[in-house]
């Protein structure tokens, strides 16, 4: 999934200064299950804008909505009368949403109120890692499932560096190293003569390097 | 209660004593409501300050009850559950704490004193306790002067 993080709320606040008429966006989908755009954080975030603006001795009208996917423009239409009645919306979706609300909405400022982070599965409850970083020419079937390009700080193709200690990643102690855990996992299935197959230099320019990429499904698109 | 002599500098004026602050008591069902209840049987006095409502277990509590609370003009707000390690579902206890201090913060950065919302500890045997942590926290939030968010009128 995508995964977010709610900025801090001195940021939030600076953002929506001067709007008195917010609209409070959710997303149902990504954000929801990594706790930082659904419903119930829609309701803490428009909850704290409503008691900053009584201290500040004005009422602020926040308006909450959570749709099932911000990211789509069916979902996105349906916002449409609360984004209407806004001054602002404040969109708790991942980057992807808050753009599709800006472009489908030209006539409204449309406020991050989320850091987009990573895509990743948890680890463990509330805590989650990251795992791809959509570089376009998938190798997990020769890595025994392990991504590289995402959890080598170096993105090596081709076996660990001199900096990989005891498992560990030269850059941070914590981190594992992505070619030892390779390793191990290979050599559990038996498989180890995967790891002897050289790959290739990777090519970058489809892994985002070289400006928006776009992916089309020919035959499903309507001519 | 070196907090409480900080903030009540900060704010330039001494506890009013005739404010009756409004406190939201967060309850867990298994400690501090028995305790309450215990507390009524021992016919033991507390400020009427606080309005208790019973939880299933303290880490029922939402960061979201917090903040509503003290939106809606509560002047503080306590969250009150078991003793470490005593939870009755393991570590609901230790989910409210972390709750508690995260609202905390949320309500630093808009503004509002964190110690308007604070944790407590019991079990359902220590009444007197209740009682005291009643108004450990009714003086506490008197010194504080009423929520700015209030009506400020005491019902």
């Amino acid at each position: 999934m995508i995964v977010g993080e709610r900025k801090s709320v001195t940021e939030i606040l600076e953002m929506t200064k001067g709007y008195d008429r917010i609209f409070v966006a959710g997303c149902g989908t990504c954000v929801t299950v990594c706790l930082a755009g659904g419903e119930k954080e829609v309701s803490v975030l428009s909850s704290l804008l409503k008691i900053n603006g009584k201290k500040q001795g004005h009422e602020v009208k926040v308006v909450e909505g959570t749709i099932e996917r911000q990211c789509e423009r069916e979902w996105v239409g349906e916002m449409k009368d609360k984004v209407r009645d806004a001054e602002a919306v404040l969109s708790m979706a991942c980057g992807i949403g808050v753009q599709l609300v800006a472009e489908m909405y030209p006539e409204k400022p449309v406020l991050p109120a989320l850091n987009t982070t990573l895509m990743g599965f948890p680890t463990q409850h509330a805590i989650w890692l990251e795992n791809c970083r959509a570089c376009g020419d998938c190798i997990l079937h020769l890595t025994g499932g392990i991504c590289p390009v995402t959890r080598c700080a170096k993105q090596l193709m081709n076996g660990p560096c001199g900096g990989s200690q005891n498992g560990k990643c030269e850059v941070d102690s914590q981190t594992d190293c992505a070619w030892a855990l390779i390793y191990y996992k290979l050599k559990a299935m038996d498989r180890l003569d995967w790891m002897s197959k050289i790959q290739p230099p990777k090519r970058w320019d489809i892994a985002g390097h070289s400006g928006p990429r776009k992916t089309v499904k020919e035959e499903e698109v309507v001519p | 209660m070196a907090a409480e002599a900080v903030a009540a500098v900060k704010k330039g004026t001494e506890a009013d004593a005739s404010f009756q602050p409004r406190i939201v008591a967060f309850c867990c069902n298994f400690c501090a409501y028995a305790a309450a209840d215990l507390a009524g049987s021992m016919r033991l006095n507390y400020p009427p300050n606080a309005r208790v409502i019973r939880l299933p277990c303290s880490g029922k509590i939402e960061i979201l009850y917090l903040l509503r609370a003290i939106e809606d003009g509560a002047d503080g707000v306590m969250v009150m559950g078991c003793l470490d390690g005593d939870c009755h579902f393991l570590n609901g206890n230790y989910r409210a704490k972390k709750r508690v201090a995260a609202a905390k913060k949320l309500l630093e950065e808009v503004g509002i004193e964190p110690e308007r919302v604070e944790m407590y500890n019991l079990s359902s045997a220590m009444a007197s306790k209740f009682a005291e942590m009643i108004a450990d926290m009714t003086e506490k939030v008197r010194r504080l002067g009423p929520s700015p968010l209030g009506t400020g009128v005491a019902k």
